[in-house]
């Protein structure tokens, strides 16, 4: 069953396409809405939670028409917007319990609820403290926390992990993928970085300039096919080669992935179509660890002795084993790891014609 | 992330990626939900509530609570004088109190309807209102009537310890329970007119501070403009002119109200003309409360989630 499906759902604002005749379909468990900003990200939200009208095409949450049943829907769901949205003047127990109430619950369960669900988010004793005082991890926390209070089957967080810095990006990915495991609520999360979701969610979907760019499931997606980095000390060119000639499929990129790469220069969108994921230096910093492939096209020479080749099934290892054991060359590594969903879909955004 | 809670003893993990919760896991709700009733009264009791600065800040407490302070002072020593020294009947009628508290009325609107509506369009807190079940409709009138409530508990408070004040000194009941009464209406029909005014205009300047300024300034000059067309009159002998002055003025307009449906001497000294100045001033009273609602639901509705 899918928590929301949306077919040819398109929302307009003046000559701006928000949203090109979209279609998606979330299931339950942890989906990944990833896009550049400008994407369409937050208004698909708005138009899920019945708060905006599509212009065209239909949307359901929890099999509930987003058109007619929007206060229905808004009473099974939470959700936390992407811009701060705290009066800085309540305590963070204040402002929870009175938005526990506000999603109906009684005063006595709306308390109980607060202080769990503020320990869940890990606020502890600054919660009696006024929201102004708050660094934006904590903010996010709050904002969390009110979207979480009543139980909802379903959350939607808008950037959940937007200002906050490397470590606070980390605790908060945790808590969004233990919302989905460990509180068993299905969770649409948006971010406009490809890198950060991919750890946490079962399926990722990409949207570009309002338009599906793809939907996969970050499992299959990312067990179907593995990447086996190889580094030997000499004779790169060759090895290469005869791997090539058994039959794998070699790629020289592996210069991203050694632990002495950091950063990328980083600092353009890293899903949109003009860059798009994996795009070399754009998608690192979707990505704290910095392990971003470029990816780049194979050519005959492998300069410092490091390439990737894609694994199909396990005869890979041998063959690469073998033909090392041939050259009698050193092996200084070799590493099996999953694909990056970037490299996954960096086919796809080239391949798609828009 | 480096917060307090890392010093905490307890043993919870601290948003870890371990995916483990060590004490008691998350629990789901299945008790009650309450509906559309239960959100109204909710707001509209926290909103009220916020008006005399319960659940704000010690800060937010001092101005609501030392102006309606101020608003009964009188009231008390008018209580105590007459039960210490006795007396036929209260040195000023209802109706004149609530004029006297006119300008301390229009402080205290201008001070709170910024907090009650402001707040939450400046900080964003509707877009968490609003994706909950609560309606807008349902919000305008909430807040509307936790506004109104307010001013009418700040005027009506003191009435009512008059009241007592005429019971303890053995006035004569009827007479004074159909006075309080009189007063009273004055006292709803001033809450609605200046809590309708006063959210209105607090809720088209987000900045609570603009908000504080706009209102009292709103409030002062229709008062004045009211007080200057009225002595203009007056000096060039334009009886209906001065009649209608009045309505100008929110306190003036109520006023006029209560004279006419009541058949009070006006606290100023001219009364609107017969039935046409009452309903004349029923009228342009009703029409002010109905566009200030219609302002407000107009205003919520173009309020967007982002
Ligand atoms: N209320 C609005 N009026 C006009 N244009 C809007 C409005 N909301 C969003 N847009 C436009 O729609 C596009 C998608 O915006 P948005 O959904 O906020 O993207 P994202 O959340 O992915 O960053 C952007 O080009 C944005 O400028
Ligand atoms: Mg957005």
């Amino acid at each position: 069953m899918s928590v929301v499906v949306t077919s040819a759902l398109t929302k307009r604002f003046g000559p701006v396409t928000a949203l090109d005749s979209l279609d998606v379909d979330v299931r339950p468990g942890v989906t990944g809405l990833v896009g550049a900003n400008g994407a369409g990200k937050s208004t698909l939200i708005k138009i899920l939670l019945g708060l905006l009208p599509a212009t065209s095409g239909r949307a359901e949450v929890l099999g509930l028409d987003v058109a007619s049943s929007g206060e229905q829907i808004r009473r099974a769901v939470g959700y936390m917007p992407e811009h701060d949205c705290l009066p800085p003047d309540v305590t963070a127990t204040e402002f929870v319990v009175h938005m526990a109430r506000m999603s109906g619950l009684p005063t006595s369960a709306a308390r109980e609820r607060t202080a769990d669900t503020l320990r869940h988010v890990g606020l502890y004793e600054e919660r009696y403290r006024p929201v102004g005082g708050y660094s934006t991890g904590m903010k996010q926390r709050v904002k969390l926390a009110q979207a979480l209070v009543h139980d909802p089957r379903l959350v939607f967080l808008d950037e959940p992990t937007n200002g906050l810095d490397p470590a606070g990006r980390e605790d908060m990915l945790g808590l969004v993928r233990r919302i989905g495991t460990d509180f068993g609520i299905s969770v649409l999360v948006t971010s406009h970085l490809l890198g950060e979701l991919e750890r946490i969610c079962d399926h990722v979907v990409v949207v570009d300039g309002g338009r599906l760019l793809r939907a996969t499931s970050t499992a299959a997606a990312t067990t179907a096919s593995q990447v086996l980095t190889v580094e030997v000390t000499d004779r790169a060119d060759e090895l290469v080669r005869m791997l090539r000639g058994a039959g794998l499929t070699v790629r020289s990129g592996g210069n991203g992935h050694g632990p002495g790469n950091g950063h990328g220069p980083g600092n353009g969108p890293t899903a949109s179509g003009d860059a798009p994921p994996a795009d070399g230096n754009g998608a690192a910093d979707g990505d704290p660890h910095g392990l971003r492939t470029p990816a780049g096209t194979l050519t005959a020479r492998v300069p410092d002795g490091r390439f990737e080749v894609e694994v199909t099934d396990d005869a890979a290892h041998d063959v690469v084993r073998d033909a090392v054991t041939h050259l009698g060359v050193g092996l200084i590594r070799m590493q099996r790891r999953r694909h990056h969903l970037a490299e996954i879909f960096q086919d796809g955004a080239h391949a798609d014609p828009r | 992330m480096q917060t307090p809670a890392d010093r905490d003893t307890t043993p919870v993990p601290n948003g870890g990626a371990a995916g483990v919760i060590h004490d008691i896991g998350y629990q789901r709700y299945d008790g009650s939900r309450l509906g559309r009733g239960y959100l109204l009264r909710t707001l509209f009791l926290d909103t009220l509530r916020g008006c005399y600065g319960f659940g704000r800040s010690a800060k937010s407490k001092i101005m609501p609570l030392v102006l309606f302070g101020f608003g009964c002072l009188p009231a008390i020593i008018i209580a105590v004088i007459l039960n210490a020294f006795g007396g036929e009947e209260l040195p000023m009628t209802y109706p004149e109190y609530l004029w006297t508290l006119s300008m301390l009325v229009s402080i205290y609107v201008a001070g709170q309807a910024p907090q009650a509506v402001s707040r939450d369009l400046r900080f964003r807190a509707t877009s968490l209102y609003f994706s909950r079940p609560l309606r807008r409709g349902d919000y305008v009138v909430a807040k509307f009537a936790a506004m109104t409530a307010a001013v009418l508990i700040f005027t009506g408070v003191p009435m009512l310890i008059l009241y007592l004040g005429t019971l303890l000194a053995k006035l004569p009941f009827w007479e004074q329970t159909g006075d309080v009464l009189v007063g009273l209406v004055g006292a709803l029909l001033t809450a609605l007119v200046l809590g309708g005014i006063s959210l209105v205009i607090a809720a088209i300047t987000p900045r609570r501070g603009f908000g504080v300024a706009a209102i009292i300034t709103v409030l002062l000059v229709a008062n004045s403009v009211a007080g200057v067309v009225f002595g203009v009159a007056q000096e060039t002998g334009r009886e209906t002119l001065s009649a209608y002055a009045w309505v100008l003025s929110p306190t003036g307009l109520v006023d006029g109200v209560l004279v006419g449906l009541f058949d009070l001497p006006a606290v100023n000294g001219v009364s609107p003309p017969g039935t046409t100045g009452c309903l004349v001033y029923l009228s342009v009273t009703v029409l002010l409360v109905s566009a200030c609602a219609g302002l407000l639901l107009g205003r919520y509705r173009k309020v967007s989630v982002s």
